[in-house]
């Protein structure tokens, strides 16, 4: 082509420690054209954008825009070149009003009110930002990105918070912003969005661009392709056998449900319910932020529901401590290790920590029982306690598994994971697969949330996906392949419902 | 406060222009409220005539107070805390009496100047500090309270010191233009129409807001947050050595320990003046009514024959009180 | 002030720091000493380190020991406890109050007047979510207020001559009665720290209050206990002091409250909370106590004295938070 590109980044790399964010992402845009982001959860798109926009520094790599190479040090900087972010997060201070926010940004807030009643929205920008609601303040970060008349607009999963009208809106401003010359760079879980309004599209998998198409050739069936990978249904295949196999014993049909959720509501989540039975694994899929965080907090006694019950064994739990939780035997296993690890503490003290919760248990402890249970704990886990004084010190999949030997130390009937095996490694992943079918095996009711795909046929009896706050579909483990869970955790039940 | 939720459309109800002015005001106008009130109580406990004189002697016992204030308003706005203030007022007022003791008054004004200045830069080493250390603003603060206050001590052991007649009666005098405002109010208003109109409404001003209300997004936004966090601790340093130079020339004298009460009391006064100690909500005005409250408060009681101590227990029971509803606010806001 | 240690020998200054603290911290106490030894010998007044110079270092430690013992407690949750001096001070002016009643009487008054106090903190920073500097310092000045009116009214003062025996004299020449108060305190809190159920839930909140939550514990519990704690043995040090002096003011506690912080941050108790010990906080209250004596021999004003406190716990705690930022 004889245009020169606008947007050229070369092996964009961005690591977090050990946490390898962004391995190597290379992305061109070229000028006037609507560039759609795509890729699974922790593909990396969340980080190139952040890149791209001066909020981290990248390890290595380089960005070009219009050939010439630049430097993007910060927000402001990136501003300055023609780049103009929507960010996920909203750029909007909640203490100042609309007006000061625009002032603190150097932007003249004629002009974006300008833009946004060129959206067909008004709004006093008198008010204070923490009173306007959420869609709208995304509209703002949008009407002040155009106002800067950019010449790269990146749009990072705005319309995941707007109602399909607002939505609309935003695809008639990207075909303005095209019709100017200008490029847009959008980044969404609707891959229906991506037909509709996208000329070229790239796909992030594992932190690296695996393919840019043409979407509206490819279709749909060809991007959810790109996003699993040619490998991933042939692994799936592999590990599944590794595992306790296909023969895999049904879960009591009969008896009292071990958890049952009955019309719960809160926050996304409406009109939720569900039930699983002692020996059951029960999945939960869903994209990031259809209700899952709360689903999972209220569970585990962190929040009270607006409407719903919960029932645990028969009996009905209105928590309003993980303590009320816990004390049912419902447990928590949180995604973010550091929301269930005491860092500076040994891994002794971290394995025995729920036993003393309560003033009953604060007087001394029986030594050789808490050894007796947490080295119970610690064997069956297979936890390496070489570094065990301090558990910041362990890796992360060691880690994990304190986290979940808390529990296996002291007792539970229902274990919440959420996301247990993010960012540990192979080998440990296929130990708690093990384990979490062997706790199920004994007994123990298990619901588990993953944010990666693979992993439901190899650990569920049965997968639910959530959607926008609801229950989309429920299928059988073994049926639960990334195709159609993809499908499902993007609203897209009912068309294949159609057609099938 | 509840957050409205919108469904479907996403233009929000418009609020009109008076009702806004409440909401977002309605804190500071409460306080103030309550300091007329507690002025007419007053009036009506003085057995004597109650005029000018009382109305003046009250604006010089708050006025120390209300710059402390405004100076611990400033950091806790920008999500920080400073409890090194009273320590500041007390080494601004040894270090001024001692070098005012035979000064001229314009000499005495230039010195206070380059004082003010100096406190500015040592507010904002100690901003830096806790930028560059990353030890909690509370903890460093903390730490400076101490050795500020060893300095003061080191200055001046025991009170003494001075400060030139007229320099004394910049705070003292009672006419200005009209025997009703006293000096110490046009003083107080003065340095706040300086030290503080002047940035409000710029973008340094709006800064300050904004680290205070989420750093993350003032990030996004563009926001230089480290020299803006030390930006709000050289102000606090400025309004402390106000402060500090305010007790030299309403007492004449310098005293190591006069800072003592200041720390606790200017917290208290930030919060009970309606600004959030989680940062970002509020303004000077409330802290400034506030002030004269606590200051009111104290005096009242002391004319209604209580105890000077019994007043500073029940002072200091108020601001207690008034941090711990503080503390169910903040507590519910986090709910919501 | 101590500067960073230097880059190319920090890994190690820091291993043996981290991995041995109560070794280097013997070895400043004794260095401390000897260096003591030393000015007080060029100056003409002869050696400080004998056996009854040791013996009085103890004596005089205990009180800050005490005092420290609660700061260590709440520190370990996170917090901070500013009016461990005024509830002393209080502890004190009970003793001297109440004497004439009899010791066992005044002490027991002592201790639930300390206990009060703590529990007035613990309320408001456990269950209304005070900043704890805030509400401490808040009720140090209430408590000083009330002090002042009680101070005023007419009482025959008396300390008991058991509470000056235990504050001020020794038993078998240089055993101080006041470690037969602070060594079973002393051991009582170490061994609770590690093989206790309520120490384990400290050390919880104080690394990690969300774990904490998560396992279950109700965090206000915990921190309601640790004030209580902290206001009991404030009292406890004060009954010693009051012992010492042979006569309660009502500025008899207030030159302990720094050091008392500054005893727990030289001990390596994290001002975060989490990690550390009495152990610790015992050595520095050792080697605080050294310091003010050879700040004394020096001829050091209080004013001194406050600022290098203030110093030492800025420059302690900048190491900190480097060590933990650059650990991972």
């Amino acid at each position: 082509m004889a245009t020169e590109l606008l947007l050229e980044a070369h092996g964009l790399a961005k690591s977090y420690g050990p946490v390898v964010a962004l391995r190597s992402a290379d992305l061109l845009v070229q000028p006037g054209e609507v560039h759609a982001l795509l890729g699974a959860n922790g593909a990396g798109k969340s980080t190139l954008v952040r890149l791209l926009t001066g909020v981290i520094s990248p390890d290595s790599g380089t960005v070009a825009v219009r050939g010439e190479q630049v430097r993007i040090g910060s927000p402001a900087r990136a501003a300055a070149i023609g780049l103009s972010p929507v960010f996920q997060d909203p750029a909007l201070v909640p203490d100042l009003t609309v007006a000061q926010n625009m002032r603190l940004t150097a932007d003249d807030p004629e002009r974006v009110h300008a833009e946004l009643r060129a959206l067909d929205l008004d709004l006093d920008f008198g008010e204070l930002v923490r009173d306007v609601p959420l869609p709208l303040l995304r509209m703002i970060d949008l009407a002040r990105a155009l106002a800067r008349e950019p010449e790269l607009l990146l749009l990072d999963e705005i319309t995941a918070a707007l109602p399909s009208d607002l939505a609309e809106r935003v695809f008639t401003v990207m075909t303005a912003v095209r019709e100017r010359g200008g490029s847009v760079l959008f980044i969404t879980h609707r891959l229906k969005e991506v037909i509709a309004s996208c000329d070229q599209a790239t796909i992030l998998r594992d932190g690296g661009a695996v393919a840019t198409i043409d979407p509206r050739e490819r279709g749909e069936e060809a991007i959810v392709g790109y996003m699993l990978g040619p490998e991933a249904a042939a692994a799936a295949a592999i590990a599944l056998e590794q595992e306790a196999g296909p023969e895999r014993p049904a879960p009591p049909a009969e008896g009292a449900s071990a958890l049952e959720v009955r019309g719960l509501s809160v926050g996304l989540v409406r009109e939720v319910s569900f039930a699983l039975r002692p020996g059951e694994i029960l999945g939960i899929a869903a994209l990031e932020g259809q209700g899952q965080d709360e689903l999972f907090a209220v569970l585990s006694g962190q929040r009270t529901p607006e409407t719903g019950e919960i029932h645990v064994a028969g009996k009905p739990l209105r928590a309003r401590h993980p303590y009320d939780a816990i004390r049912a035997g419902v447990v928590l296993v949180p995604a973010d290790r550091l929301q269930a690890l005491l860092p500076q503490r040994s891994v002794r003290e971290n394995i025995a920590s729920p036993r003393y919760n309560r003033p009953g248990r604060w007087g001394a402890i029986n030594m050789r029982d808490e050894g007796r249970r947490v080295r119970g704990a610690i064997d069956s886990l297979q936890i390496d306690v070489r570094a065990g004084r301090q558990a910041r010190r362990l890796s992360g999949g060691n880690q994990q598994k304190v986290t979940i030997g808390r529990w296996l130390a002291s007792g539970f009937r229902t274990m919440l994971c959420f996301d247990p095996t993010r960012g540990i490694d192979v080998g440990t992943k296929r130990q708690i697969y093990a384990l979490l079918r062997r706790l199920a095996d004994e007994g123990g009711a298990i619901v588990f949330f993953s944010s990666e795909l693979t992993e439901f046929p190899l650990v569920c009896d049965r997968v639910l996906t959530l959607y926008g706050g609801g229950i989309t579909a429920e299928l059988p483990g073994p049926a639960a392949d990334e195709a159609s869970l993809l499908r499902a955790m993007h609203g897209l039940v009912e068309e294949t419902g159609e057609a099938a | 406060m509840s957050s409205t939720t919108v469904a479907g459309t996403a233009t929000p109800p418009s609020t009109s222009r008076s009702v806004r002015i409440l909401r977002r005001h309605g804190w500071t106008i409460g306080v103030f409220l309550l300091l007329i009130a507690l002025v007419f109580y007053w009036r009506g406990q003085t057995t004597l005539k109650w005029g000018p004189f009382d109305v003046q002697s009250l604006a010089i016992d708050a006025l120390p107070l209300c710059f402390a204030a405004c100076g611990q308003a400033i950091v806790i706005l920008s999500g920080g805390i400073d409890l090194s203030i009273g320590s500041m007022m007390a080494l601004v007022n040894v270090v001024s009496a001692r070098v005012m003791l035979h000064m001229s008054f314009r000499d005495a004004v230039l010195s206070s100047i380059v004082i003010v200045l100096g406190a500015a830069l040592v507010g904002a080493a100690i901003g830096l500090t806790i930028v560059v250390t990353r030890v909690a603003d509370i903890i460093v603060t903390l730490a400076m309270l101490f050795v500020l206050g060893g300095l003061a001590l080191a200055v001046l052991e025991v009170p003494g010191g001075g400060a030139p007649t007229r320099y004394q009666n910049l705070v003292t005098l009672d006419t200005v233009l009209t025997h009703w405002l006293p000096s110490a109010l046009v003083i107080l208003f003065g340095a706040y129409t300086l030290m503080w109109l002047t940035v409000r409404r710029t973008r340094v001003g709006l800064a300050l807001y904004a680290i205070g209300s989420n750093r993350n997004a003032a990030y996004l936004a563009g926001v230089n947050v480290p020299a803006t966090r030390v930006l709000a601790y050289a102000y606090s340093g400025a309004f402390g050595a106000l402060g500090g130079l305010a007790l030299t020339a309403a007492s004449g004298l310098g005293d190591p320990n006069a800072g003592g009460i200041y720390t606790l009391n200017s917290v208290a006064a930030v919060v009970l003046g309606g600004v959030s100690l989680l940062g970002g909500v509020g303004g000077l005005i409330g802290p400034i009514c506030a002030a004269f409250v606590l200051t009111l408060v104290k005096t009242v009681l002391i004319l209604r024959g209580v105890d000077q101590n019994y007043a500073q227990v029940i002072q200091g029971a108020l601001i207690v009180l008034v941090v711990m509803i503080g503390g169910l606010v903040v507590r519910q806001k986090g709910k919501s | 002030m101590a500067a960073a240690p230097h880059p190319a020998s920090r890994p190690s200054v820091r291993r043996l720091a981290s991995d041995n603290p109560a070794a280097v911290l013997t070895l400043v106490f004794i260095g401390l000493f000897v260096a003591t030894d030393i000015i007080n010998r060029a100056q003409g007044d002869g050696a400080f380190l004998t056996l009854k110079q040791v013996s009085t270092t103890f004596l005089y430690a205990a009180v800050l020991g005490l005092m420290a013992a609660g700061q260590t407690l709440v520190m370990l949750t996170g917090g901070v406890d500013l009016s461990v001096a005024t509830t002393a001070t209080t502890g004190a002016f009970v003793i001297s109050r109440f004497g004439t009643h009899g010791s066992a009487e005044a002490i027991l008054i002592a201790l639930a007047v300390g206990l009060g106090i703590g529990l007035v903190n613990g309320i408001g920073i456990a269950l209304f979510r005070v900043n704890a500097l805030i509400m401490t310092l808040g009720i140090s000045t209430i408590t000083l207020g009330l002090l002042t009116v009680q101070a005023q009214k007419q009482f025959t003062a008396l300390v008991p001559n058991f509470v000056v025996t235990l504050g001020s004299a020794r038993f078998l020449t240089y055993v101080p009665y006041d470690l037969l108060v602070w060594g079973p305190v002393a051991a009582v809190i170490i061994l609770g720290l590690r093989y206790s159920g309520i120490g384990r839930m400290i050390y919880a909140v104080g690394d990690n209050p969300v774990a904490s939550r998560l396992a279950g514990v109700r965090n206000w519990q915990v921190l309601l206990v640790v004030y209580a704690l902290c206001g009991m043995l404030a009292a406890a040090s004060g009954i010693l002091l009051v012992g010492f002096n042979n006569a309660a003011d009502l500025g008899i506690g207030s030159p302990f409250l720094l050091p008392s912080v500054a005893a727990v941050v030289i001990g390596g108790t994290s001002i975060f909370g989490g990690l550390g010990g009495y152990a610790g906080t015992i050595l520095g209250a050792l080697i605080l106590t050294v310091l003010d004596s050879l700040l004394t021999i020096l001829n050091a004003s209080q004013a001194l004295r406050q600022i290098i406190y203030g110093l030492i716990v800025l420059a302690l705690a900048a190491i900190y938070a480097r060590a933990t930022a650059g650990g991972d």
